[in-house]
């Protein structure tokens, strides 16, 4: 064990000598932690509507003033023909044109119906589809509080209604943030650990001291649990700092459950993403090499774990790849464990898979390591 | 000029010799396309649902089959109390457990209104109220169903024509942000690594002693990579016209000609960075920084602009890629020509220019 105890000195003294990364690894997170929760924000408002009235009567005007008071719809200065609308939507100033035909009054009482157009830019699929049904749904709600107006022979009272009471748990604000900080604090963690602990080897292949260390007495496990550890420690402290001032002191996000649970998973991830780094280190030559290829990994490992989007809709093979993602079960034990409140039960299987993880990657890595070149 | 042109291929060597780190460049975009096109879609569907039916009459049945027919849920019977729906969301499958209390057609038939309790896991929002909204529309219609109303006209009906995207494909808005993203990750990461490396091991000393212009041997580091996210792009494009049916309506020249000056932007990014540090690992992070989280946060392709809070849209405008996004989406999408992107394209000109600038002031002869 005397050995491990130098080595661990060294890197260190190594870590805290170099005046320009120890900031960036402990700044750069915290601030990333601040900012990304703030943009990162899915729901879809301040729609940006120009409204052509054609008709400029009382059931048109009321139609835009329904529009214009909801939260989602922005109104932007209305065009006297489709055409300027158009140019808008072209120039990105308007997202969405709704224009009210001629006789768009006198058509209904006369009539009893009348079709309006709606043109929505459809480049972002998502905001077009929220953004057209948010627009069709304020359209049925108008045409429902003018059908007494116009016809009077469906009595409200005896219609059968069925009550809907949506609960919603663990979040009933539907706060976002509260979803995406601890997961983005996972992904802060492993771009730490993984990218600092792979270079650092390399570094030392590149310097040359390698060739120093594998000359020495010291045994292949003692070199990689030297540079496992120091990360390891600097991997907690980095957490620590996210979860107990950002994300609890900024975000007011309080852990359910069992913080050494949360603990213990976290040194257990670690471990197994050290591991990882590591592996990318021992089969490449040079720092550029190391890194483009963890960049690609963790580029994977990010779009693949289920931040952003959810793995249920994914396709079989785009599943088979999330559920071999080591950063996919962290973030699912983070989600379980600070927001929900789940116990060591309900995360059995999340940690024996880690466990699998961890070991496949340090042995490994142990194994391809090699003192002779 | 010989000279110069066998600086350039020394560079290309070093290049064409690191085998994994260009299998990763040509990797990357490719595995970023094909991601974004076929695995990540921000629809909710297949989702586990628990049905807790105490009911067991008619109503009740017919309810859940319609619920059970959408191909948005999973649905499993179970009766569970209250207790027992907390840990079912605590061990993580289920998103939304749905309750039929006790009489509940009854209740339909001679009270004319009927209970459902929906209770959603709301750790995950987005996935809470997208499903509750779904249960609802099921509900809805069922409801109308039940009072024949189905063939009542709405009085104010809508036609939506969706413009560009009539499919409302993903493919139209990441595009561009991989574009964006695979450009700058190229050009800045790449060459400010390589040229800090030549600091580092030394050799940096010995060009800066050789005959050449300084100037020069900075140029031809940077070559190479100008040369590989030109190919890159085109691979980008051709995957995504071919594999994503993503529409190419306006003019190729015009959109090499943007990206090649978002590639010199990104250039000189790159110089700049490599100037100012020492070490091949600070240069990685301060790249990082600089370039791979503004491009994903505010170029508009992950998260939308306009819900940010105003400090951070105001910040959005110094990015790079935000213009450029702009740009791509108009001239592949919209199909416009250079009049109407002119504003973007000065301001990514000017950015350029102003890179450009900064990094040849900062450039230094001497290494200490």
């Amino acid at each position: 064990m005397r050995p491990l105890k130098f080595l661990l000195i060294k890197e260190f003294k190594q870590i805290f000598r170099n005046r320009t990364l120890l900031p960036l690894i402990f700044v750069m997170p915290l601030v990333q932690l601040l900012i990304m929760p703030l943009a990162a924000d899915y729901e879809v408002k301040n729609i940006n509507i120009s409204i052509i009235d054609n008709d400029h009567s009382t059931f048109s005007r009321e139609l835009s003033a329904k529009i214009s008071a909801s939260q989602y719809f922005r109104l932007i200065k209305s065009d006297q023909s489709f055409k300027a609308a158009y140019e808008k939507i072209e120039s990105n100033e308007a997202d969405l044109i709704l224009e009210i035909p001629q006789d768009f009054e006198k058509n209904i009482f006369r009539t009893g119906s009348q079709q309006v157009f709606i043109a929505v830019n459809a480049i972002n699929g998502t905001k077009a589809s929220l953004g057209g049904s948010y627009l069709s749904s304020i359209i049925k709600d108008f045409s429902e509080s003018i059908r007494p107006e116009i016809n009077f022979s469906t009595p409200i009272s005896v219609l059968k209604r069925i009550e809907l009471t949506a609960i919603n748990w663990f979040n009933p604000y539907l706060n976002y943030k509260v979803f995406m900080v601890p997961a983005i604090l996972v992904i802060l963690v492993t771009m730490v650990g993984a990218y600092m602990c792979g270079l650092n080897i390399v570094k030392e292949k590149e310097v040359g001291t390698i060739e120093q260390i594998n000359v020495s007495p010291i045994k292949k496990h003692h070199y990689i649990l030297g540079k496992l550890i120091p990360f390891l420690i600097i991997g907690l402290i980095v957490f620590s700092i996210g979860f107990f001032i950002i994300s609890w002191g900024v975000y007011g996000i309080v852990p359910q459950g069992s913080l050494l649970l949360l603990y213990g998973y976290l040194a257990l991830f670690l471990v197994a993403i050290l591991g990882f780094g590591l592996l990318i280190s021992t089969y490449s030559e040079t720092q550029q090499q190391a890194m483009s290829v963890s960049f690609f990994f963790m580029m994977v490992f990010i779009l693949m774990s289920g931040l952003f989007t959810s793995i249920d809709a994914m396709p079989a093979w785009a599943k088979v790849i999330a559920y071999t993602n080591p950063v996919t079960y962290f973030i699912e034990v983070m989600r379980m464990v600070v927001l929900k409140g789940s116990t060591f039960q309900h995360i059995t299987q999340h940690i024996v898979i880690m466990l699998g993880f961890a070991l496949l990657f340090n042995v490994w890595a142990i194994l391809s390591y090699r003192k002779t070149s | 000029m010989k000279q110069f042109f066998i600086f350039v291929r020394k560079e290309f060597l070093h290049v064409f010799r690191d085998n994994k780190t260009l299998l990763m460049l040509f990797g990357l975009p490719i595995a970023q396309i094909v991601l974004f096109g076929f695995a990540l879609t921000n629809e909710i569907k297949d989702s586990n649902i628990v049905i807790c039916d105490y009911a067991q009459d008619n109503a009740s049945r017919q309810l859940i089959d319609k619920i059970a027919a959408s191909n948005n849920f999973i649905v499993k019977e179970q009766m569970i109390d209250q207790q027992q729906i907390e840990s079912v969301f605590q061990e993580g499958d289920v998103k939304l457990v749905i309750v039929f209390p006790n009489g509940f057609e009854r209740d339909l038939l001679h009270d004319n209104r009927a209970q459902l309790q929906v209770i959603a896991d709301a750790s995950d929002p987005n996935t809470a109220s997208t499903l509750t909204g779904y249960i609802n529309s099921i509900t809805t219609d069922f409801q109308q169903h039940l009072n024949q109303m189905t063939t009542m006209q709405p009085v104010v009906a809508a036609e939506i024509r969706m413009l560009y995207n009539p499919e409302l494909k993903g493919a139209t808005n990441f595009v561009p942000g991989v574009m964006a993203l695979v450009l700058l990750l190229v050009c800045v990461l790449m060459t400010s690594v390589s040229i800090v490396r030549e600091k580092e091991k030394g050799t940096m000393e010995i060009l800066l002693v050789s005959p050449m212009n300084p100037l020069t041997v900075i140029i031809a580091k940077a070559i190479p990579y100008f040369f590989l996210s030109l190919i890159n792009l085109t691979v980008i494009l051709l995957m995504s016209v071919f594999l994503l049916d993503m529409p190419m309506n306006g003019s190729l020249l015009l959109l090499y000609l943007v990206s090649s000056i978002l590639i010199l932007c990104a250039l000189s990014l790159g110089l700049l960075i490599s100037n100012v540090t020492e070490t091949q690992q600070a240069a990685m992070l301060i790249s990082l920084m600089a370039m791979l989280l503004p491009t994903v946060l505010f170029s508009g392709f992950m998260f939308p602009l306009e819900n940010m809070p105003v400090a951070l849209q105001v910040i959005a405008n110094v990015v790079p890629s935000k213009w450029y996004y702009i740009i791509v989406k108009s001239i592949m999408i919209k199909g416009v020509g250079f009049l109407s992107i002119w504003k973007e394209t000065l301001v990514l000109s000017g950015m350029t220019i102003f890179l450009l600038l900064v990094s040849f002031q900062k450039f230094k002869i001497r290494l200490q």
